[in-house]
C-alpha cells in the first residue's frame, strides 16, 4: 500500500507553512525565528566576541560555535530534562559544519561567533529549523558570509518520496519503511553542508529525493532573505 | 558588458545576485563568482563608478587606525593600561602614548587612569592579530568625568554625528547636553538627567531610522516637541572638546539625504 | 559604598531629579504583555514581556510517585533556564547561583500560598499523583527576570490543560478540557533600594547597583506568600515595610496583565 496521500493532506513536495523573522532577540548581535509548521527555533548570535578558554583560539581566523539545545516542555511527550544531552551535542556538532562553508571569519583572529539556537515547540525537522534561523541570524549579525544556508528534510514513506517530514511522517508504519533525511544546502553553490539519515533507502531513490530537497531548499531561502529584509527596510522596497 | 540586477542604495543579502558581466569590480563586502557579483554580507549596495560596494548595517565594531573612540579601563599594568573598547579585541594603552609628562618608573599609574575609568582615545596601530594601540596625546583625547555611556550600532555612527557634526550638535544645541561619539558605537553624554534622557531617546531614533529619508527634519521635529524652540546657532565646543566630523562610508549617502 | 561605580552614582543623581535611567519614574513599571499558549507541545505555556524582557514558562504534567511524607499530594518542580540566548552575561551550562535563585523564589510563592490544590492531583494515594513541572527559560533579559518569570509561570499555570490518562499511561496528544486546580495568582514583584531611593522594575544597568533588593510575592487578597532579600547592604523595618507597600501596589498592574 503505497503512500499516496500525506497525513496532512500536502502534496507531496510542499513543505509546511513557514513564518520567518529577523532581529526578534534585542540583546543579541543578530538574531533570527523560524517556524515551519509546528516547530519553531529561534537563534542568536553574539560575536565575534573574545573566546575563551584561551587554548581554543585560532590566529589564522574567528571560530564558528554553536549551541543547539531544546526547552525542556518542547518535546511532543514528556518532558526533556534540561541541558545538553548527546543528542543536541551531535545536532550542535553538524549545525556547526552545515554553516561553516558559507561564513568567513579571517577578520576576527582569536575570537568567536557565538549561535545559540533554541527551540519552545517541536513537530519533527527541529534541526533544519534551527539551521535556517541560524543562517539569518547570522546575516543580521553582519557576519561575512558568501550566502544563507537553508534546510529542510526529504525522504521517503513507504517508497514515496517527500519534502518536509512532521511527527507523524517520522513515525508512520508501513511496508517499505520510512527514511528521514534532513539536508542543508547553499544555493549559489549548489552544495549540500548537511547530510544525515534514519531509515533505509536505495542510491537511486536518494539522489532523487537530494534533487527534490535542493529545490525545495531554493524556495526556503527566499522566505529566509524576506525576512532580513523586512526588519531593514522601510515600506517595503530598499529605502530612500 | 556589464548590469546592475539591484537598485542602488537596496538592502541586500549574502548571496544575493548583484551585477552581471565583466564590467563592475567587487569591493568591500561583494565578491565574484564566475561572470557574477554577490553579496558577501547583508547590508546596502553603493556603487562607486565600477566598484560595488556593501556597506554594514549591523555587526560588532571592527577597529581601525586613527579612529577615535571612547573605550574603559580593565586593568592597569606595569607600563600602561588595557582598556575594553566594545568589540572582540582589547586595547592596550602604554604609558608613553599616554602623556607627555615624565613618568617615573615605577610610579603608581593609577593616578593617570585608574579601573574603570572611562577614555577618549585614538587608535594608532592595529596588528593582523588585532592588536590595538592606543593613545591619548591629542586634541580632546582624555579622561572623561561623570555622564554616561550608551552603546550602538557602530554602523550607525556617522549618521549620529552627521556631516561635519550637524546631526549631533544638534542634539547639543537642544539638550544642552555634552556629547562624544565614538567610532567603536560607545557615546558618553552629560548634562541634566531629563536632558540626557532626551538625548538618548534622540539617538536611538537616528539608530533604527537612519536609512529612511528625511531623518534630519523628523529629528528637528522630535528635538522641537521635547526639547521646546532652541537657538539654532552653532554652539561653541567646551574647552577641549573635539568636534569630530562624521568619518565613514556612510557620507556620500548622508550627502544625497540631506 | 566602598566599590567605585560610576553608574550607581550616575543613577543617583537622576534619581535626585525625579526620573531613572531611562526616564521612567522610581515607581513605574514597562509596559507589560502576557501572550498565553506559545508552545503547542507544553501542557501549558506563556510568554511575558516587560519592556524589552521577555521570559517563557512552560508546564508539563506527568504521573509520579508521590514523596512517602505526602501520599496524597501532587509534586511541583520549578527550574529555570537563564539561556545564554537571552544576554552575553549568560554561559551555558549547569544552573549558576541567579538561575537557582530565581527558581526558588518562583517555586516558593507557588508553594506557600497554596496556589494549586495539590490534594486534587492525587489520583492514586501513596502511588500516583500528578507532578508539574514548571520550566522558566530567558529569551531577552533587560532586566527584571524574576518578576516577569513569576508572572510567566502564572500564567502557564493558567493555560495549563490535563492530557488524558487510562491509569497506565499519559496520552500526551489526547487533551482532556480539564484545568490545573488553581485558586490563586501569586505574583512575585521586586523593589531595589539605591542611596535613599526605591525603584521598581529594574533595566539590566539598575541591577548592577543597588544596595538591596526585596522580592515580595503576594495573591490578589494582598496576603504576603514569600519574601526574599538579595543585595550586600542590609535593610531597616521602615525600608522593609515601604518596598512591600511598594510591592503590594504595583503587583496588582501585574496581575492585571493576566
Amino acid at each position: 500500500m503505497a503512500y499516496t496521500k500525506r497525513l496532512d493532506g500536502r502534496g507531496m513536495k510542499e513543505f509546511r507553512p513557514i513564518v520567518a523573522k529577523a532581529g526578534v532577540i534585542k540583546n543579541a548581535d543578530g538574531s533570527g525565528y523560524f517556524k515551519i509548521g509546528n516547530t519553531v527555533a529561534y537563534a542568536a548570535v553574539y560575536g565575534p566576541r573574545e573566546l575563551h578558554p584561551k587554548f581554543l583560539q585560532d590566529p589564522s581566523t574567528g571560530i564558528l560555535r554553536c549551541n543547539y539545545n531544546m526547552m525542556p516542555f518542547s518535546g511532543m511527550g514528556n518532558r526533556v530534562k534540561p541541558g545538553q544531552n548527546r543528542r543536541a551535542k551531535e545536532i550542535s556538532m553538524v549545525t556547526e559544519k552545515a554553516l561553516l562553508p558559507v561564513v568567513d571569519l579571517r577578520e576576527f583572529p582569536n575570537a568567536v561567533v557565538d549561535v545559540f539556537i533554541e527551540l519552545p515547540q517541536t513537530d519533527a525537522g527541529s534541526r533544519c529549523a534551527g539551521i535556517c534561523a541560524a543562517s539569518i541570524a547570522l546575516a543580521d549579525a553582519g557576519i561575512p558570509m558568501k550566502d544563507l544556508v537553508s534546510a529542510v528534510s526529504v525522504g521517503t514513506v513507504d517508497g514515496t518520496i517527500v519534502v518536509d517530514l512532521d511527527y507523524l511522517e517520522e513515525a508512520y508504519e508501513c511496508e517499505q519503511g520510512v527514511a528521514d533525511i534532513p539536508i542543508a544546502y547553499i544555493p549559489s553553490t549548489q552544495e549540500i553542508s548537511l547530510l544525515q539519515m534514519d531509515g533505509e533507502i536505495t542510491k537511486d531513490m536518494l539522489v532523487e529525493a537530494l534533487k527534490i530537497g535542493e529545490e525545495a531548499c531554493k524556495e526556503i531561502i527566499e522566505i529566509q532573505k524576506r525576512a532580513l529584509k523586512e526588519k531593514y527596510s522601510v515600506s517595503g522596497e530598499g529605502n530612500e | 558588458m556589464g548590469k546592475l540586477l539591484v537598485k542602488e542604495r537596496a538592502v541586500v543579502v549574502p548571496g544575493e545576485q548583484i551585477a552581471e558581466g565583466m564590467d563592475y569590480l567587487p569591493a568591500q563586502g561583494a565578491y565574484r563568482k564566475d561572470d557574477m557579483i554577490l553579496a558577501g554580507r547583508l547590508g546596502l549596495l553603493t556603487v562607486d563608478g565600477r566598484a560595488v560596494k556593501i556597506i554594514s548595517l549591523s555587526g560588532r565594531y571592527a577597529p581601525r587606525r586613527n579612529d577615535v573612540i571612547i573605550g574603559k579601563v580593565i586593568d592597569v599594568m606595569m607600563s600602561g593600561w588595557r582598556m575594553e573598547i566594545n568589540c572582540a579585541y582589547s586595547a592596550m594603552l602604554s604609558m608613553k602614548d599616554a602623556t607627555s609628562d615624565f613618568i617615573a618608573r615605577g610610579a603608581d599609574l593609577t593616578q593617570f587612569f585608574n579601573l574603570g575609568d572611562v577614555v577618549v582615545a585614538k587608535i594608532v596601530n592595529v596588528t593582523s592579530q588585532k592588536l590595538v594601540d592606543l593613545s591619548t596625546k591629542g586634541p580632546g583625547l582624555r579622561k572623561l568625568y561623570g555622564g554616561r555611556l550608551i552603546y550602538v550600532n557602530c554602523n550607525k555612527v556617522p549618521r549620529i554625528i552627521g556631516k561635519q557634526g550637524s546631526m549631533v550638535s544638534l542634539i547639543k544645541n537642544a539638550t544642552g547636553c555634552k556629547i562624544i561619539v565614538g567610532q567603536n558605537g560607545v557615546i558618553w553624554i552629560s548634562g541634566e538627567p531629563a536632558q540626557e534622557v532626551i538625548a538618548i531617546e534622540t539617538i536611538k531614533k537616528i539608530e533604527e531610522e537612519s536609512h529612511v529619508s528625511g531623518l534630519t527634519d523628523r529629528i528637528t521635529e522630535f528635538l522641537e516637541k521635547t526639547c521646546g524652540k532652541f537657538p539654532r546657532q552653532e554652539q561653541q565646543p567646551f574647552e577641549g572638546e573635539q568636534q569630530m566630523d562624521g568619518q565613514g562610508p556612510m557620507d556620500e549617502e548622508q550627502q544625497q539625504n540631506e | 559604598m566602598n566599590k567605585k561605580n560610576p553608574v550607581r552614582d550616575h543613577l543617583l543623581k537622576m534619581l535626585d531629579a525625579g526620573i531613572r535611567l531611562d526616564g521612567r519614574k522610581a515607581d513605574e513599571i514597562r509596559t507589560v504583555e502576557v501572550t498565553y499558549g506559545i508552545s503547542n507541545t507544553a501542557e501549558g505555556s506563556a510568554l511575558v514581556k516587560i519592556g524589552d524582557t521577555q521570559v517563557v514558562a512552560g508546564v508539563k504534567l506527568s504521573v509520579e510517585k508521590p514523596f512517602p511524607d505526602t501520599p496524597d499530594e501532587g509534586i511541583i518542580m520549578v527550574n529555570a533556564e537563564l539561556l545564554p540566548l537571552s544576554s552575553s552575561r549568560f554561559e551555558s551550562g549547569p544552573p549558576s547561583i541567579e538561575a537557582i535563585e530565581l527558581a526558588r523564589v518562583v517555586d516558593r510563592g507557588l508553594r506557600e500560598s497554596k496556589a494549586l490544590d495539590v490534594k486534587k492531583l492525587c489520583l492514586k494515594k501513596g502511588e500516583k499523583v500528578w507532578g508539574v513541572s514548571m520550566d522558566l527559560c530567558t529569551i531577552n533579559d533587560a532586566g527584571n527576570l524574576l518578576d516577569a518569570a513569576g508572572l510567566a509561570a502564572i500564567a502557564a499555570l493558567q493555560d495549563t490543560v490535563f492530557p488524558s490518562y487510562d491509569g497506565i499511561e499519559v496520552n500526551y496528544k489526547e487533551k482532556t478540557g480539564e484545568k490545573l486546580p488553581l485558586s490563586k495568582t501569586p505574583i512575585p514583584f521586586t523593589v531595589l533600594k539605591v542611596g535613599k531611593y526605591y525603584i521598581v522594575d529594574p533595566l539590566q544597568e539598575e541591577m548592577e547597583c543597588f544596595d538591596a533588593r526585596l522580592t515580595v510575592t503576594t495573591t490578589a487578597d494582598g496576603t504576603i506568600c514569600s519574601l526574599q532579600k538579595g543585595g550586600d547592604a542590609a535593610l531597616t523595618v521602615e525600608d522593609i515595610d515601604t518596598m512591600i507597600g511598594l510591592s503590594l501596589e504595583k503587583a496588582e498592574v501585574l496581575r492585571n496583565s493576566l
